[in-house]
């Protein structure tokens, strides 16, 4: 995974609330094997008509949120279904960061997963940071992570709060299960308790 | 101190805590779909991981696969490519798997109850959403991604942290005409999608004791669209007369075990949640949806919301779009509007109990001229007891398609989509845009209310056919 420590970006508004991951990436695109190249779906529905063709209205078929790295929306970002593919799109296209005032739980735990960071700061802060958003390829906002920091482009610092653990994770692009394996003799001794204490509790073979 | 029965199952659980509170949770049983697993085996490939538990874990083939003749080849190739994906990689990592012609392939969250996989004080995971099914059972069961996927499938356990407690009870007597379908929409109708998000939700009451475990499953199925990862509800005499006899559940003497340890999991009296919220059974009426998410729910005899009398400009901007997609507007009856088709199955209502209303409604009636109607049932063995009761004839009779088990026309990645503009009546789970095929219009319902629907071309109060 790659780390993510800082970045200076485009920062692309999105004012939706709900935005849903069938809408991040509908389910027909979901038939792939591979993590990559989910970008061109990205939006799909809002970024192209009938026809595949462009509609201009959407954010991300303008200049310069064609290369927006952040994203910043409404309520409820990433509600729904649990597909990874979301994120994967999402990172595909580019965004490395996602500001919105909350996120549903499994898209929230599914971005840090593949270094993009989600912050959650309150709608006020949101709709300010859409408001530079819009003056376009000018107005860059900056992350820093380790600071726990947004940076406004008039140079205002607007504090966020993460995870201690998946901040660690996230500045090092530390794959969790190389964490997790560090637990293995205590993972050990727990199945070896429960299956003494639960023995009632079935293996599966399938014949 | 006394404790939740969320409380109970994630302490059961919990192989370590670490110092900032995360914990090295310990997952029973890991539900697996050809869907999300593809990139989670591939990870185990390039790392040279194994399976830690292959015992743990059970593989189906649900979203991808057509409804009609399963001897065929999957027409589609990238479909195809994705369940030959999944049975080669269950083949290499010795993972248990029923094939797409085993009578046991259903949808993934109908079989893990109706084969004894799913337990009470299980923890049980899967890449999908709707895994918050389990919980029915008194499981704490909850959709993950693929990074979590690969992630239990080399180690059995996820980084978590505890969720907080939500206590939804449900008192009275359901009135006629309504179902558990009708208490989890207006359960999400009163906290909306979000109002969920960070909690897990114990279903208590008077009324959920009296549902049966079709009805705790489809409750419980609809947790993720109130946005809570999982709902539960405390296991007891229903939920263990359900589990005696199943295939994989214990038996004799292990399950007189295993029930006193379940009689344990309900809550202790003066157990503390974070959040409460109290529904009167008796007021509640057959529920559907208007709009694009599934918070945007009213009774059959009421009518479209004005987005003008929001005072919030994003909300009134979002009703407003919802209006325009649904091509409905602001002050209309929802009943008596047409439909063109009517879908029945689901992990939300595919269960033999669901076909049964559905086949209720349908005896001596027929789908109306021009509608389309299908019913899938959630597996194999759910479609043979339907066929062994007679409800395929029934259903054939009146016009109903009856199609092989799979997610079907829940999500459009199979044959089974809407076109553009069609507007379904739908006993499956959600209603965004497009979810049902691009520019389809979704109602959500119960099965007797798709069933309604399918019979008089309508959207139907079903007390009318009574």
């Amino acid at each position: 995974m790659q780390p993510f420590t800082t970045l200076t970006g485009v920062a692309a508004p999105l004012p939706l609330a709900n935005v849903d991951t069938d809408k991040i990436i509908p389910a027909r695109f979901l038939k792939t094997i591979k993590r990559s190249g989910l970008g061109v779906h990205l939006f799909d529905t809002l970024r192209f008509d009938e026809n595949g063709a462009e509609r201009p209205e959407f954010v991300l078929n303008q200049e310069p949120y064609r290369h927006a790295e952040i994203l910043i929306a409404h309520e409820n970002f990433g509600c729904g279904s649990s597909r990874e593919h979301a994120p994967w799109a999402l990172l595909d296209f580019g965004i490395r960061c996602v500001i919105a005032p909350d996120f549903a739980d499994i898209f929230h735990t599914n971005t840090f997963k593949n270094g993009i960071l989600p912050i959650k700061l309150p709608r006020e802060i949101c709709d300010q940071l859409m408001d530079d958003a819009k003056l376009g390829g000018n107005a860059r906002i900056t992350v820093d992570l380790a600071a726990q920091e947004v940076v406004r482009p008039n140079g205002e610092r607007i504090k966020f709060e993460i995870d201690p653990f998946r901040k660690h994770l996230l500045l090092n692009g530390l794959d969790d299960i190389g964490q997790t394996l560090q637990h293995t003799p205590a993972i050990d001794g727990y199945e070896a308790r429960q299956r003494a204490e639960k023995s009632w509790m079935p293996d599966i073979s399938v014949s | 101190m006394a404790r939740t029965l969320f409380d109970k199952v994630w302490d059961a659980h919990v192989v370590e805590r670490l110092p900032d509170g995360t914990c090295v949770l310990y997952i029973d049983r890991h539900l697996v779909h050809e869907v999300t697993s593809p990139q989670a085996f591939e990870g185990l490939r390039m790392a040279g991981r194994k399976l830690r538990r292959p015992d743990a874990h059970i593989a189906v083939v649900d979203h991808n696969v057509a409804t009609s003749d399963r001897r065929l080849p999957i027409a589609e190739p990238e479909s195809r490519l994705q369940v030959e994906t999944l049975e080669a990689n269950v083949a290499e990592f010795g993972m248990p798997y029923f094939p797409l012609l085993d009578e046991r392939q259903g949808i993934v969250h109908i079989i893990g109850p109706e084969q004894g996989l799913s337990l009470p004080g299980m923890t049980i995971v899967c890449g999908d959403s709707h895994t918050s099914t389990h919980g029915a059972m008194g499981a704490l069961a909850f959709g993950i991604g693929t990074s979590e996927v690969e992630h239990v499938m080399a180690t059995q356990t996820l980084l978590q942290r505890p969720a907080k407690n939500f206590l939804v009870e449900v008192n009275g007597a359901l009135p006629v005409g309504c179902t558990a379908k009708d208490i989890v929409l207006a359960i999400i109708g009163k906290i909306g999608t979000a109002g969920g998000t960070g909690y897990v939700i114990e279903y208590a009451g008077d009324t959920i004791r009296a549902l049966d475990m079709a009805g705790r499953m489809t409750v419980c199925n609809m947790s993720i669209e109130g946005g809570a990862r999982a709902g539960m509800i405390a296991p007891d005499h229903v939920t263990f007369d359900y589990v005696r006899g199943k295939p994989f559940a214990p038996k004799g003497e292990a399950l007189d075990r295993a029930i006193a340890y379940w009689k344990t999991l309900p809550a202790d009296a003066g157990a503390v949640y974070d959040k409460h919220l109290a529904i009167d059974a008796t007021t509640l009426a057959p529920m559907v949806t208007w709009g694009t998410n599934p918070e945007a729910v009213i009774a059959i005899t009421g009518t479209v919301p004005d987005p003008a009398a929001e005072a919030d400009e994003g909300k009134r901007a979002q009703l407003a779009r919802m209006c325009e997609y649904m091509a409905l507007t602001p002050g209309q009856k929802i009943a008596d509007l047409p439909i063109d088709v009517v879908f029945i199955g689901s992990c939300t209502n595919g269960r033999i109990e669901d076909i049964r209303a559905a086949a209720a409604i349908a005896k001596g009636r027929h789908v109306a001229p021009g509608v389309r109607a299908l019913v899938v049932a959630g597996s194999g063995l759910v479609k043979a007891q339907a066929e062994s009761e007679g409800l395929d004839k029934i259903l054939l009779d009146a016009g109903f398609e009856w199609r092989e088990p799979g997610c079907s026309m829940c999500l459009g990645m199979n044959p089974d989509k809407l076109t553009p503009g069609q507007r379904s009546a739908s006993t499956s789970n959600r209603n965004f845009e497009g979810r049902q095929g691009p520019g389809g219009r979704t109602h959500l319902v119960s099965p007797a209310m798709a069933a309604a629907a399918a019979v008089t071309g309508r959207l139907v109060d079903v007390r009318e056919l009574n």
